[in-house]
Order: structure tokens, then sequence, then C-alpha cells
């Protein structure tokens, strides 16, 4: 067997491992408090907060982790952490 | 929902929850864009963001040895124009990697005045080894090579000013940055990559699992850093202070008490005398940097 130099890998494969199954407690993000400021998907350290068409921050589930800096940030207490039910 | 995250740091990288070097490399690649080479040294970053085959970089990415961080970034560097490309590099290291086993090639990368920004992410020990502690650990801190007990109370030496040693060394822009400040962050990755020569960025990473706090008070504890004066945001342009965050100064003791590394400076009852220094500690930066906004009475 030839000995490649070094290895590589495809840009971005991180994705398919999903940290979700890691969350303990899930940010529920309550719209009619939320004035869109977009902090929350800033400090995400995941970048999992993506938004709808009316540009409310939705998160994607499969990759939370659910460490709460979105909820502890929100200046408009807009992020509720509730207990993951499975 | 798996829909595709719009940055060029992708998710279902394995850092803790609530990671700040996680935070760092999105800001960075946020400012640097897709036309950028990315070097990393081992250490947290590295090992969250690349447990091989799976890698959440989108932009071309090399692993170098602890060592030669620096020294493969210079070569990368060299060969870009050599052939005329126009690719932007970063290197990028944990404080350990930096301050202390990377230092050599640091320097001499620095001396030759390659064209190239190196940014630290500063969390203070080595974390991916479990809690050691390097040249960036502050006085006091309880590491696992600096562990608190009876006869110690903790880290003995105070924090390596490698910012200054960099500046020494005749690089055009070196600067200081929080992830409790990410625009902040942002600006200062653009202007060092906007800057002919190179560039020196660190960057304030507390580490929940390291420091021994929730993960969700990543961006507090920052915070906290910076309005006790024991951590200053600035920056140095050819050598000279130009730029620094002002605050209106808080005791150190908010920022320890919300760490476990700190703990025993507060058990079984707070020790004065090793507090003190410690506040000395944020006493000659404000003083140096003059960083105290003065209230009017
Ligand atoms: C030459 C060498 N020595 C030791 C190690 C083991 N090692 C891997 S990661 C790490 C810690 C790195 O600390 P730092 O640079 O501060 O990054 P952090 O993990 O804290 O993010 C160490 C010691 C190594 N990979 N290579
Ligand atoms: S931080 Fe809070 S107010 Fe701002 S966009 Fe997010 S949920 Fe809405
Ligand atoms: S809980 Fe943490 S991982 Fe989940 S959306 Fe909020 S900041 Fe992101
Ligand atoms: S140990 Fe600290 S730096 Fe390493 S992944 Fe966890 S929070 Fe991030
Ligand atoms: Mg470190």
């Amino acid at each position: 067997m030839a000995l490649g130099l070094g290895c590589s890998a495809k840009p971005g494969r991180a994705k398919e491992n999903r940290t979700g199954s890691w969350r303990t407690f899930r940010p529920e993000f309550l719209h009619e408090k939320c004035t869109k400021c977009g902090l929350c998907s800033l400090v995400c350290p995941e970048g999992c907060i993506g938004e709808d068409a009316e540009g409310q921050p939705v998160p994607d589930y499969d990759y939370c982790k659910g460490c709460g800096l979105c909820a502890e940030e929100c200046p408009s207490q807009a992020i509720e952490m509730k207990k993951e039910e499975k | 929902m798996t829909g595709e995250s719009c940055g060029l740091f992708e998710y279902g990288h394995r850092a803790c929850g609530g990671c700040a070097a996680a935070m760092a490399a999105r800001t960075i690649l946020d400012a640097a864009g897709k036309d950028t080479i990315i070097v990393s040294a081992t250490g947290c970053m590295e090992v969250f963001s690349t447990p091989y085959p799976d890698t959440a970089w989108k932009v071309p990415w090399i692993h170098s040895l602890f060592e030669n961080n620096s020294a493969v970034a210079s070569g990368i560097v060299a060969s870009l124009k050599k052939q005329g490309r126009k690719e932007k590099v970063i290197a990028l290291g944990g404080d350990g990697a930096t301050f202390d086993i990377g230092i050599l090639c640091l320097s001499g990368a620095f001396e030759r005045g390659h064209d190239f920004v190196y940014i630290c992410y500063d969390n203070e020990a080595y974390m991916n080894t479990g809690i050691q502690r390097s040249g960036a650990t502050p006085y006091d801190a309880s590491t696992t090579t600096s562990p608190a007990g009876k006869c110690s109370m903790g880290n003995r030496r105070p924090k390596k000013d490698l910012p200054m040693i960099l500046a020494a060394h005749g690089a055009p822009y070196v600067a200081t940055a929080s992830v409790a400040y990410l625009p902040d962050l942002k600006k200062k990755v653009e202007k060092a990559l906007a800057t002919e020569g190179p560039c020196y960025l660190q960057v304030h990473a507390p580490c929940c699992t390291g420091w021994g706090f929730e993960g969700e008070k990543t961006m507090a504890i920052g915070k906290l850093a910076i309005e006790t004066g024991l951590w200053v945001n600035y920056e140095m342009e050819d050598g000279k202070v130009t730029r620094v965050k002002k605050v209106v100064r808080k005791p150190v003791e908010v920022y320890l008490k919300e760490q476990r590394r700190f703990r025993h400076l507060f058990k079984p009852k707070p020790n004065e005398t090793e507090i003190a220094k410690i506040q000395a500690v944020a006493d000659r930066n404000a003083e140096r940097f003059g960083i105290d906004i003065k209230l009017k009475k």
C-alpha cells in the first residue's frame, strides 16, 4: 500500500454529525417577544440559528446543543430553555 | 430540518456547548471570506472541527504541528506570492500553541515579515489535553499542572505579554479582542487582513469546561474580564497603542468568583492578600492603557 502525503476531507462534511442529540435543554423562541435583532444567531457557537420568511429566528434542532447562550444573551427574553423530552 | 448553514464554518463540529473558540472560528471566517487559506496548530479548535474524515471548514485548511504553525503559513505565503495569487493566509493557534510551543517559528515568521495574520484564541491553558497551565494562564488560576491546594494558590507566574513581544518585532498591526464583542473581533480580523505584513490578533476565549462555568455564561464571563480590567481590548499600529476599550471598572472579585479555577481564593473565606495581587494586575492594566472612564461626581 502506498503511503499518501497527508489526508484530505470533503469541505463541511462535519454536517453529517448531528450534534442535536447532545441536548438536555431546548431553546424555545417566543416570536411575539422577538424584535428580530439577530443577536442570537450571531452568538450561537454552532451557527445553527437561521430565519424564516418573516425574519424570525429559527434554530436547527438537528444541530443545536442546547448550550443556552442564545437565551442568556437575548435582550428581549424571547428565548426560553425547556427540558428536552425525548 | 437540515438546511445548509450560510457560514463557511459548518455545523456538526464537536466543540463543547457554549464554546468561545467555535464562536471565534465562525466570526473569523465571516470576516475573511472564501478566498482564505487556514493553517491550524493542534488544540481544541483543530480537534473539534476536523476529526477525520469530517471537517467543519469550507475553505482550504491545513493542519500543522504545534511547533511549525507559522513556518507552514510562511511557506504558503511565499508560494502564493511566487504564483501571483491573492488568497489571504491566516494561522490559527491556541495559547499553548502560540505562547509556548510555537513561539520560535512565530517569531521567525514575524522577523521575516511575511504577509499573513496570526490569530491566537486564548483560553488560558492547554484545554484539549485536560487543562494544563500555559504561558497565558493568569496568576493564581488552578490547573492540573498548577493545582491549588494546601501548599499552592494555583499558577505562580503572571500571564506572558505576547502582543507586546510581537509588536516589538515591528509588526504593523497587533490587537486584542474578545468573543464577548463579536462585531469588534470581526472588524479587527478585517483590518489585520487588509494590513500588509505580519499581523497578530489575540482573542480572549472563555472556556466553560476548563475555567468551570456554565456554557451559557461564555459571553458574560468575557465581558466581566474586560469590565474588571483583567483583559484589555486594544489595537497597536506600528508599535503604538491607537485604540483602547474604556470601561467603568468593577472589582476583580466579580470575575473571579464566577469560575471554578479561582474558587480556592474564596474558601473557606476570601483570601484578601491573593485577591489584592490580582486587583493590582487590573490596576496596572488600567494605568498602562488608560481604560478607566471617570464618572462625574
Ligand atoms: C508537540 C506536541 N506536544 C503535545 C501535543 C498534545 N496536545 C494536543 S492538543 C494540546 C493542547 C493545546 O493547547 P492550546 O494550544 O492552548 O489549545 P487549546 O486546546 O487550549 O484550545 C496538546 C498539549 C501535541 N499534539 N504535540
Ligand atoms: S436575540 Fe432575541 S430578540 Fe434578538 S433576534 Fe434573537 S430571539 Fe429575537
Ligand atoms: S442553545 Fe446554544 S446551540 Fe442551541 S441555538 Fe441557542 S446558542 Fe445555538
Ligand atoms: S474545552 Fe473549552 S475550548 Fe475546548 S471545546 Fe470545550 S469549551 Fe471549547
Ligand atoms: Mg488553550
